[in-house]
């Protein structure tokens, strides 16, 4: 018995009860599309996480003043005044793999321009910060060393306060606002970055140098956090481990002491997305894997009933030569027909039902070839599967009692 | 074995069965020879033990003891698979309820046996299948689908099928026991021509007016032959048929 003859006989069989085979592919078809749906949003929403932590600096590392004791009570760690600008000096001296840094200070407010205003954050930082956050200047320029050295009154806004406070388009460069009464003169805007993953408009800024926000505006002497590039991602760790050494010597912190200050890295933040979004994966796999498996089931209970409604056909294969081997492969060919056409049927219908997500839900996808590999080779194994026990049953039937069977 | 010419040699065969605890003996000791060209009825009532003795030449079963050699070959020591390969090598099997696939078309059906003997091509096959039908005046229906044949046709097909494989003996059970009486006469005028030919043809029926069609005549009764004699007065189907009012359907 050669193979291609199984094949015209399992195929033929299949012709012979379209409507059937077409029933058990339907649950092939549903799992195998679920399956691959489920996956490309899976995917599609991680990627779509991943490339929003990175549009804010991958390698971006924050360093925050920790939550210290003071006797008995434990403070806020925004209250906390522990980074100095030495720090971050020291920072950038010492750590080999920081790129850049830069000091900052925050603050928020209402800024004014003519007749309108509007509430902001307002971050004193250096020249270093728009690289360490992947800004770019859209018109005008960004402020210099010299601007900082002088604690100069210039700034630099985001695109939301350009439209709040010039809503007729006129050209802001060179015009004052007013922040918290103090008059700052703008001199750049920022290309625009729309939304984060969490809903916050990244461009709803005001950069100013740090000397003027912390001096003129909060008259402070310490710094909020000092942000800083790692030179690159994977090297995220190592410069965290330089960072806390210099910060610990810089505070003089004996071995036993805590921290006095946390350091976070984007790494972290995609580490924890990505877990998260793995998480939702997989869950939304295994439902749609259970489903696979339902229609695995379908396949064996649908090759049972056929082995028994064709219990005198194969008497009659059996009785005109069939070898058990060949009943075995005519039933299990069958399984595996119906699988894998069900297979590829649920490839393209899953494809396309990610595709359709994608367009009207707005929901991002991303379909992997290994998915498809993947969920095209399980439905062929369940067809395997569960087509071996019934094809089974009907290799080992007597000849002379499928014969006979009415 | 060819030389004595026995397709069939049968000796001293037994085959019991377990019943319910019971044994119960369907054949007691069945011995005879079957020679190349012989059209041989095996008679007998329900549970003479033909059904049991029809198994046995047919290779679908094998006896308790004693001997059964196929052209030559003795299938008592045959595994299920070598005797599968007999059944599709050696035998032709017509049964009573024709047993065609469904909605399959009469050259799908008639070359069902080839497709389980990889020496041969499908365009061979095909061939050979149109060539069966042909001997059996069916050329003008390749195409039908077994549905849509009557019973006399279904017959011709699955008589298409046991001739395909050039089998050396055609094992007919009750092959005209579903069919009226003009259309049984054409079946068995179809078997006498074969016979003619030179076919081995055993036919196997509960019906004694059978007998007079066929060159030898086989009796069981109770497990054990009773009569065995040659049928020197062969009737002929094709002369009773001409007698036969003609319907209008057929």
């Amino acid at each position: 018995m050669n193979i291609a003859n199984l094949f015209r006989i399992a195929f033929r069989a299949i012709n012979n009860n379209k409507l059937r085979a077409i029933l058990t592919m339907l649950g092939i078809i549903i799992g195998v599309a679920s399956v691959i749906t489920m996956l490309a949003i899976g995917q599609g929403t991680k990627e779509s996480i991943i490339g929003n932590i990175e549009q804010m600096g991958s390698n971006m590392i924050t360093i925050r003043p920790g939550a210290d004791m003071r006797g008995p009570v434990r403070q806020s760690s925004a209250d906390m005044q522990s980074l100095k600008y030495e720090d971050y000096e020291a920072i950038l001296k010492e750590c080999t793999y920081v790129a850049e840094a830069t000091p900052m200070v925050n603050t928020s407010g209402q800024v004014i321009y003519g007749n309108n205003n509007t509430p902001t954050s307002i971050y004193g930082v250096n020249d270093s910060y728009l690289n360490i956050r992947k800004l770019e200047i859209d018109k005008g320029e960004m402020f210099t060393e010299t601007d900082i050295k002088t604690s100069a009154k210039v700034c630099v806004i985001g695109k939301t306060v350009l439209d709040n406070l010039f809503p007729n388009g006129e050209d802001p460069i060179g015009q004052n606002i007013r922040i918290n009464k103090i008059p700052f003169k703008i001199i750049g805007t920022l290309v625009a970055k729309g939304d984060n993953n969490m809903g916050m408009d990244q461009d709803d800024l005001i950069l100013a140098p740090f000397s003027a926000v912390q001096k003129r505006m909060l008259s402070i002497t310490h710094l909020n956090s000092i942000i800083v590039s790692a030179v690159n991602e994977e090297m995220s760790e190592a410069a965290i481990e330089e960072i806390t050494e210099v910060l610990r010597n810089q505070h003089k912190k004996k071995a036993t002491d805590e921290d006095d200050f946390s350091i976070h890295s984007q790494q972290e933040m995609m580490e924890m997305m990505s877990s998260t979004t793995g998480m939702l994966t997989l869950l939304l796999a295994s439902i749609a894997g259970i489903s696979l498996l339902v229609g695995g089931i379908g396949i064996m209970n649908i090759m049972f009933v056929s082995v028994t409604e064709r219990t005198k056909e194969i008497g009659l294969r059996m009785s005109i030569g069939a070898k058990g081997k060949d009943i075995l492969w005519q039933f299990l060919i069958e399984a595996i027909l119906i699988s894998v056409a069900g297979g590829l049927i649920g490839v393209l219908l899953g494809v396309s039902l990610a595709f359709i997500i994608e367009h009207f839900a707005h929901i991002a996808v991303a379909i992997q070839v290994y998915t498809v590999i993947l969920s095209f080779s399980i439905c062929t194994a369940i067809g395997i599967f569960f087509g071996w026990y019934p094809a089974k049953k009907a290799s080992n039937l007597d000849p002379i009692e499928a014969l006979r069977y009415e | 074995m060819a030389s004595d010419n026995n397709i069939i040699k049968i000796e001293n065969l037994k085959r019991e069965f377990v019943v319910g605890g019971e044994i119960v003996h369907a054949l007691r000791g069945v011995s005879f020879n079957i020679q190349s060209g012989e059209f041989v009825t095996i008679m007998g009532t329900s549970g003479s033990g033909k059904s049991t003795l029809l198994n046995l030449i047919g290779c679908l079963d094998t006896p308790t003891s004693g001997n059964y050699y196929l052209d030559g070959y003795s299938v008592r020591e045959m595994n299920r698979n070598e005797r599968a390969e007999m059944r599709n090598r050696k035998i032709g099997f017509v049964f009573q309820s024709y047993n065609l696939l469904p909605k399959t078309t009469c050259i799908e059906n008639a070359e069902l046996p080839l497709m389980y003997n990889s020496s041969i091509s499908a365009k061979q096959r095909k061939e050979k299948a149109i060539e069966a039908l042909e001997s059996v005046g069916l050329q003008s229906r390749l195409m039908h689908k077994s549905n849509q044949l009557s019973g006399g046709q279904q017959q011709r097909v699955a008589i298409a099928r046991a001739l395909v494989n050039d089998p050396v003996i055609i094992l007919a059970d009750e092959a005209t026991g579903n069919l009226d009486t003009r259309t049984s006469y054409e079946i068995l005028t179809l078997f006498q021509k074969l016979h003619r030919k030179g076919r081995t043809i055993i036919f196997v029926t509960h019906n004694p007016e059978l007998a007079s069609f066929s060159s030898r005549n086989i009796v069981l009764r109770d497990g054990r032959v009773i009569q065995d004699e040659q049928n020197s007065d062969i009737a002929s189907a094709e002369q009773i048929l001409a007698t036969l009012p003609k319907e209008e359907n057929e």
